[in-house]
This record gives C-alpha cells, structure tokens and sequence, in this order.
C-alpha cells in the first residue's frame, strides 16, 4: 500500500522533466502520474503547479473535474461497469446491483481490504457486446451476474491489475 | 503457411478473442502445422465474434462464434484447407449481411493488419494523400466541399466548409485535431475504425494539414479506450518510419506532425470547444461562440476540429473524387454513414450503408430483431441526447433532414435498441440524471436544470401531482433547449422530451397506480431553479 511516508517527490519532478516543452502539458503530466502511482497525491499538486506556473487551484480543478483522476489509491483490481444506455437496455443494472451486493460496496468505493474497487463508467464503446465491464483494463462484453462473479473469482486469486 | 485472422478488436476481445488465439497457437504446434496469424480488427457482425477467418483460394471464409473449446474440432475438420465445420459461415464476404452493405469509410476495417503500412497501401492506402500532395491546396478543400462530406460526429456541419474557413486564415500556425472522444452509449465506430484502420484516420489528417496549411495534428482520444491507444500509437510511429508522417512527408518536403492526447473520462470533451480547453490542459468548459475554433482555436490559432470517421473519409474522397463519394445517399445527406446497432439486439454490430435506408431495415433486415424476443418498443438514435423513436416511425430514413423532420437526430449513427419491458420514465430521468453527472457547470440551465429535472421525475414516478410535474418538467426542458450554452444541456431534454410525447402512458399511468392525491406546487419549472450550486459533485 502506499502510504503518505513516502516521498514521491522526485519521481514527479522526473514526469514534469518529460513534458517540459510541451504545449498545455497538464493533463498528460497527470495521466502520467496517475500511472506511476495509482492515483495523484495531494501534496504533487503544489509541486506540479509550481513547475507549469499555474495556481494550485488551477490543478485541483483540473484533478477534480475528470472522472478518470483519482486522489486516493484503488483497490488492487478496479471493476468498471458501463452504465449506459445500451448496457441497460440488456439488463445492467441488475448486474450493477448484482456487483454491489458481491462486493458489499458502492459505486466510487473500494472493499474494506483493498482488493476491488467499484467504478461507473458511461459507456466502454463496447455496445454490440452490451452489458459491457472492464477489470483491469481487459474488456469483457455479455456479462451476466455468473461470469461477473467467475471474472472477480478470477482477479482474486491473481496478484493484480496489470493495466 | 495458411492465413489466420484472429480480430483484436476490444469487442472481439471482449468475447475471448485472445484465449482462442493462443488456443490456435498451441493446437497448430502440436500439431506440426504452420500458420501466421493476424490480428486484424472486427468486421463488425459482433454476434459472431470471436469471428476467425482462414485465407483459401475462395477468398477469406469465416468461422464462428469460436470459443477455445471448438479450436481442436476446427482442426480436425481441417480448417486450414476450408474444411467444413458447424462453424464455418462461408466466404465472408458473401454473406448476406456484409453484400448487402456498402463498406467506404470501413473499406479496409477488418480486412487488413492495422499495424501494417504496406498492408494498407496494398489495400488502397495512401493515394489520396499522393493525390493531395499533387493538387492546389484549394482544389483539395474544394473537393471535400463538393463531396457533400458533413461532420460525423453528429452535428453534420458541411467539412468542406469547415476547411475553407481554415484555409482563408491569414498563414501562421494552424492545427487538425481529431474528435475521437466517442462517449454516446451505443456508438463504436470510431473504436472499431481506429483499432481496425488507424492508418486511414492518420492519412485524412494529414490530407486535412496539407489542404489548410497545418503542420501539427492531435487526436483527443478517450481514456476509455486503451486498445484503441495502442493501435493508434502503433501506427503513428509505423507511418513516420515510412516518412508518411514528419519533416518530409511522401518525399514532397511538406511536414505534418501527429501526437495522440488522452481524454479524462468527461463525456463533455466531446464537445468541440470543451475538447480544445482539455487539449490546453485545462477544465473542460465549454467556450462562448465566436470566434469558431476555425477562426480561434487550440492555443488561439485556426484549427480544424473533425470526428474520426470524418477524417477517415477523406482518403477515399481523394482517391476517389468527390462525386463517387456524393453519389450515394439522398436529399442533403451524401456519402456512407457506418451505423451502430447495439442495447436490446439480437444481430448487433457496424452497418455501413448509404443514408435513405429505413430504420425498420436496419432493425429487421440486419438486426434479426430484439435479442430478447419480444417486440422493440423504442429506439434511441444518437446518443444519450438523441430522441426516443416509437415503433410507429420505424419507417423513417436515416437521413439528417427525415430524422429531424420527426424531432430526432442521427447523431453520431448509433442505435439503442430497447424492448417492451423497457420504463420511459426511468429512461427520461436516467438522461436527466446523465446531464447532471457530465456537465461541466459553466451554464445554469445545464448545470442545475438537470437535478432539478431528476427531481421532478422523481417526484412523477412516485406518483406526486403527476399532472403538475408534467408541466413543469415540460417548462424545464423548454427552459433547458433554449438558454443552455452547448448541446449538453441544450439536448439532454429531447430524450425527455420524446419520451413524454410518445411513450405518456409511463409517466400519466403512474398516477392511476399509486391512487395519489394531487398536491399544489409552483406552476412553472424556472420557478424551481436557482437552488443548489453543488450539483456537479
């Protein structure tokens, strides 16, 4: 687990180092820290301000407004279920129900022991193949509550996400 | 050595496309036989993926759906040599739901390896570029003009139009930037082509920068889409070592530069100003138009904004002329459109076919119906902001101008399909909910009009005044078209809207079932605007 300990300090002077001449560089230097850790640590954001000579709340706004970037760290397997039209035209809110209950979470939570964490997302472009959920970043298309259940079986007895 | 197509596309992996490759893999080495796999893209008959083809003198037959159980009997039957099998389909390109379209845009999508220049310039790549390169910037533009080419991405805006605005922009920096920020539920065709043929989207940018004098491309793609990064990154850097991309392009000393930027999962970004703001590295926020982003756009400069599939037209266009491409499709709507059918289907997948046919064609005749059985209720064409059209209007052209004769809109091509036991009214709040969740809070009417508007559905579905919140939700939705500054807010009420006009028996029902009592309440919705700032968190 990370914890707040760890300086992660020059690791995200090196990232800033990579977009130096980029135009507008601030979402890529946060996909690339969000790559390298999981999530942005709060305390990159005074740091990463710094470096692109923007206000903190410039960066925070940023963080906060995408759905994508995170400000804690995951749960070692991150279930993303389509929510969607076309997912519940076939049923996905059953499955979303379904996942919930299993893992006794709620959408935007992760288990008490940090294995899953339970993600909307509004549409994976997989809707020929509806209802649509990504583990890990592998997509997985017609998920009925039985083989969502043997995919986070599945996840559970492998170390990890690898996306 | 026999030829194996084994898709990548992300919906065929989805259904297990990887495990049957290496499937494929073992059972051939044990086997002593020699094969080559390709992974190409999906051809988009997605009930049959995993959908494998093996290259014989009858041209590529087709087998599937094949699960890694059926790879040893595949072999047994000898498939290699085109062995019958109960998963043999035929040469697939006989079959009646690939004859009977009219594959443009999606030409080489599921025919070629994506990652493989010269497979592309084997299948026709790249001779609209040469064409370009030999032409009068003008002429170029001039073309796309005359093709009748209209924006994919769903507002149909005239391309040609688009790139002669740019154009006409004194010299200086110029950008083409590609819209592959594809978030409408029930849309894929931008996945497919770019994971399919990321070569003809790279040669229609770069035909875009060398018409209006634009030397850097970025693709806005969305982190929903890993897949589609890699194939795209892939062939990014296949098309500069063949110096089709970079200093010298095609060997004409022109230069064009291509970079791929990753979205943040804002269904907002779609739109074209918000997706400039999020290129800049900011805030999705939508802008106030003018200036157009062809006048002032990504870092103030004239850009070209265009969809994928708009882009990956334009190749063809080229090599082609632009009155092959104007002569299919009807009335002001010109050329292909690749239509998605997906939600409650039973034969989902891309249809590309000229604009005119019927959505009962696309439904029946290609579709085979619900996937459920029971009989289709509504469809939703274009999107989460697109209209929900009734059984009684399956008869309509998918055209722009015959869909927006009937209150709809074709959008990007999508079509949810959904059957009989599908509730109207929890559809209308889901799109107001939707909105609330997406908007990027710059606009009022976007921003708090879409809470409210789950409120008052809320209130409906519970039984509460039902006549008075139809009012006021009908006010609402008025209030929302008319004052919101994008499409976001702008359109989020027409499902709403159709939803009421054409399926009322969920919402008036509901009142009758509960047995309520009416209760007073203000009498127009903009009276309950204005409460909570807070409806973005």
């Amino acid at each position: 687990m990370h914890t707040s300990a760890v300086d992660r300090s020059p690791d995200v002077r090196r990232i800033l180092g990579q977009f130096k001449d980029r135009p507008g560089p601030l979402l890529e230097v946060l996909h690339t820290v969000q790559a390298a850790f999981g999530f942005i640590p709060p305390e990159s954001i005074s740091l990463i301000a710094e470096h692109l000579n923007l206000s903190r709340a410039e960066v925070h706004g940023v963080v906060t407004f995408y759905h994508h970037f995170r400000c804690a760290p995951p749960g070692q397997h991150v279930l993303q279920l389509c929510r969607a039209e076309s997912c519940q035209a076939v049923g996905a809110e059953a499955l979303a129900a379904h996942a919930r209950a299993r893992l006794g979470v709620e959408f935007h939570e992760s288990t008490p022991d940090g294995r899953f964490s339970l993600e909307p997302v509004y549409c994976l472009g997989n809707c020929a193949c509806s209802p649509a959920v990504m583990l890990d970043g592998r997509p997985y298309g017609r998920v009925t509550p039985e083989r969502l259940d043997a995919l986070l079986r599945e996840a559970d007895g492998a170390p990890g996400g690898d996306e | 050595m026999t030829t194996i197509y084994v898709p990548g596309d992300s919906g065929a992996l989805s259904l297990g496309a990887d495990a049957v490759c290496r499937a494929i893999s073992r059972e051939a080495a044990a086997r002593r036989l020699e094969v080559q796999v390709v992974r190409n893209g999906s051809r988009g008959a997605y009930w049959l993926e995993p959908m494998l083809e093996v290259a014989s003198e009858r041209g590529r037959l087709a087998y599937g759906p094949v699960s890694v159980a059926d790879v040893p009997g595949l072999f047994d039957a000898r498939w290699l040599q085109g062995g019958a099998h109960r998963l043999l389909l035929g040469p697939t390109e006989e079959l009646a739901w690939f004859a009977n379209q009219q594959r443009l845009t999606f030409e080489r999508v599921g025919v070629v390896d994506p990652r493989s220049v010269a497979d592309y310039v084997a299948h026709g790549g790249y001779q609209g570029l040469r064409r370009a390169l030999s032409m009068d910037p003008a002429a170029v533009v001039d073309r796309i003009v005359r093709s009748g080419l209209r924006g994919r991405g769903g507002a149909a805006f005239p391309t040609g139009i688009k790139w002669k605005t740019v154009l006409e922009q004194p010299p200086g920096q110029k950008y083409v930037t590609c819209n592959a920020d594809e978030g409408d539920s029930g849309t894929f065709s931008d996945r497919m082509l770019i994971e399919g043929d990321p070569l003809s989207l790279i040669e229609g940018m770069t035909i875009a920068g060398i018409a209006v004098g634009a030397t850097q491309g970025y693709i806005y793609l969305r982190a929903e889409y890993p897949h589609a990064w890699r194939a795209l990154t892939q062939a990014i850097a296949a098309a500069y070592a063949a110096d089709y991309l970079g200093g010298d392009v095609m060997g004409s000393g022109r230069r064009f530069e291509l970079e791929i930027r990753v979205g943040a999962g804002a269904y907002i970004c779609g739109e074209e100003t918000s997706m400039l703001e999020s290129l800049e590295g900011r805030r999705g926020e939508v802008r106030v138009r003018p200036p157009l982003p062809a006048v002032k756009g990504l870092f103030g400069r004239p850009t070209i904004v265009n969809n994928v599939i708009t882009l990956a037209t334009v190749p063809l266009i080229l090599r082609e002329g632009a009155e092959f491409y104007a002569g299919f499709g009807m009335g002001r709507s010109r050329g292909t459109l690749p239509l998605q059918l997906a939600g409650n289907i039973k034969h989902g997948g891309l249809i590309e076919r000229a604009f005119g046919l019927s959505l009962r064609e696309l439904l029946y005749d290609y579709g085979g119906g619900s996937a459920s059985g029971r009989p289709i209720r509504a469809v939703q064409i274009g999107g989460p902001l697109g209209a929900y059209v009734p059984a009684a209007q399956f008869d309509t052209p998918l055209d722009y101008e015959a869909l927006a004769a009937i209150g709809a809109m074709l959008g990007h091509g999508g079509i949810v399909v959904f059957d009989d036991t599908v509730d109207m009214a929890r559809m209308a709040r889901y799109a107001m909910e939707f909105c609330a969740i997406e908007s990027c809070g710059k606009c009022t009417p976007c921003r708090i009009g879409s809470t409210r508007g789950v409120e008052i559905i809320d209130h409906i579905i519970a039984g509460r005044d039902p006549q008075g919140n139809l009012e006021r939700l009908e006010a609402l939705c008025d209030l929302m078209v008319q004052g919101s500054l994008c499409g976001l807010g702008g359109m989020a009420p027409f499902p709403v809207q159709s939803a009421m006009k054409h399926f009322r028996e969920d919402f008036s029902a509901r009142a009758a079932l509960m047995g309520v009592r009416p209760r007073s309440a203000p009498s127009a919705a903009a009276a309950d605007v204005g409460g909570s700032d807070d409806v973005c968190n």
